[in-house]
């Protein structure tokens, strides 16, 4: 009798996603400490996406990869580059280049400065590495 | 060390006779000029002109006395001294490219030629006709080959190419030779069969100079991805590579069985080292830069610049490096390769230097000593 002959839809909204005043879980919340932002850059530089066709998988690396990148403190940057091993190194320098492509408002400082110690830990050869690489990151 | 400076254009290959007394060098054009050393200075002695493209590789085979060279105009001559003149024999490559590199078997009875045409073209002598037969090796060479290096039992070729590998093939030609006994490569070897590859997979550039070691048991690549690459025949193939942190190298030379020299765009000649375990390390570069002093400019050398360079600072552009542009070939001066104990640079600078060593009992490089 009291059919319901209008759309059921709303049903399937979920009301608390519009909410403004919604608590969002920050995911990077414990990255802010010095700490876990050198196991961070090791966690992002791990299982790098060097052999996927899927350009969209490789954004989202590189983007998570430029946001640890700004995290880091310029006095603290050098210790990172020291702890990564050659392929590391290797691997930041194609990421620094990956950046530079497209340059947003302040990341080509900050990228700036990781290539200056990247660049004295790795040399020109790590340079030469990203101009070679057949498969990019 | 002793530099040379033949003339200012780049020297693209070199070549020794058999007691050094004699180089054979290219300037960078048609023509190949032989320089008789007399005293400490060089004469040009011969000009060889029979090339109508750029000479691009030369090779003077030490016991018979015979040069090989080929060129950008896709033929290779072999060239004997008849009464003081070099005569020259054309050898029909079957190539429909440039030659980029010749090189004389340690027999000296064939020779190996690179090409653009994505194939090696392996030359020896019919007696029967007189003249120089080629056989090619093209599977599965995919692009230009650029270095070749002859294993000690004259029968296996290593080739280093474009499409960024490393390959040792059989360049067995039953005319000229008995069947090859089984080496760590390999045991069957027929004609132009691949008995190893390496590199490619993932990084890797184009492969600029390969060297066996003299037991033949060890391969030696340069890359141009700024790596060298060393791979023991007799224990599995798995290459042990370094990445380095200077810009590529051109050409790698085995001078023990334990180490290697290398050198390439850095204009410096580098030391490697190649344990009994099979992994590479980097043991210093071969070039000390002497201590430059700076001192106060005086009056007379500001006016002097100012006239000749329109400025007053004292800016040295000179690099370093004895060589002042980029080294493209390493070759063996004194001793063989596993004992060697001077070595010979020449560049794209016109010099060519001679490196001395003084090896400690341990075969562990001590000092480099200038002449």
């Amino acid at each position: 009798m009291s059919k319901n002959t209008d759309s059921n839809q709303f049903r399937k909204v979920d009301v608390d996603e519009y909410d403004e005043n919604k608590f969002v879980d920050d995911e990077d919340n414990g990255e802010s400490q010095v700490g876990n932002l050198m196991e961070a850059l090791q966690a992002v530089l791990k299982n790098p996406p060097i052999n996927t066709k899927n350009q969209n998988v490789k954004d989202r690396a590189e983007a998570l990869v430029l946001k640890v990148l700004s995290a880091f403190k310029s006095s603290d940057i050098e210790k990172a580059v020291q702890s990564l091993d050659k392929n590391g190194v290797d691997l930041l320098m194609k990421y620094i280049y990956k950046g530079f492509e497209k340059p947003s408002e302040n990341s080509s400082a900050t990228l700036l400065l990781w290539h200056e110690k990247a660049l004295s830990a790795g040399g020109v050869g790590s340079i030469v590495r990203v101009l070679t690489a057949r498969k990019t990151v | 060390m002793s530099l040379h400076q033949f003339l200012l254009e780049p020297i693209t290959c070199h070549a020794w006779n058999r007691d050094r007394t004699q180089i054979a060098i290219s300037p960078n054009n048609h023509e190949v000029h032989i320089y008789q050393k007399s005293g400490n200075q060089w004469v040009k002695s011969h000009e060889l002109k029979e090339h109508n493209g750029h000479i691009t590789g030369i090779d003077w085979a030490p016991k018979s006395d015979r040069i090989v060279t080929c060129g950008a105009d896709r033929n290779a001559y072999v060239w004997s001294l008849k009464d003081g003149v070099w005569k020259p024999t054309l050898v029909i490559l079957r190539i429909n490219r440039a030659a980029t590199f010749v090189k004389w078997s340690p027999l000296e009875n064939k020779f190996a030629v690179g090409s653009g045409a994505r194939l090696i073209s392996v030359c020896y002598f019919e007696s029967d006709n007189d003249w120089w037969v080629s056989k090619h090796i093209k599977k599965p060479i995919r692009s230009t080959v650029l270095s070749l290096d002859w294993h000690p039992n004259n029968v296996l070729l290593a080739a280093g190419s474009c499409d960024f590998k490393c390959r040792v093939f059989s360049a067995y030609i039953k005319e000229v030779e008995e069947k090859p006994g089984p080496t760590p490569w390999g045991s069957k070897m027929p004609f132009g069969a691949v008995l190893a590859e390496f590199g490619g997979a993932g990084g890797g550039g184009w492969v600029h100079s390969v060297s066996f070691s003299s037991s033949g048991n060890r391969l030696a690549w340069v890359s141009h991805d700024s790596t060298v690459t060393v791979v023991d025949g007799t224990k599995g193939s798995t290459p042990s590579q370094l990445k380095t942190e200077f810009l590529p190298l051109l050409s790698v030379l085995f001078i023990s069985e334990n180490s290697v020299v290398a050198a390439g765009h850095d204009c410096c000649p580098m030391l490697f080292r190649c344990d009994d375990g099979g992994s590479l390390t980097f043991v210093s570069k071969l070039d000390l830069p002497k201590a430059s002093i700076t001192r106060n400019i005086s009056a007379m050398e500001r006016f002097r610049n100012m006239d000749k360079r329109a400025t007053t600072e004292d800016r040295n552009t000179a690099l370093e490096t004895l060589h002042q542009n980029s080294i493209t070939q390493v070759s063996i001066y004194e001793g063989d390769q596993s004992d060697c104990r001077k070595f010979c640079t020449t560049g794209i600078d016109g010099a060519m230097t001679i490196w001395d060593f003084k090896l400690s009992s341990h075969c562990d490089l001590k000092k480099v000593e200038c002449n």
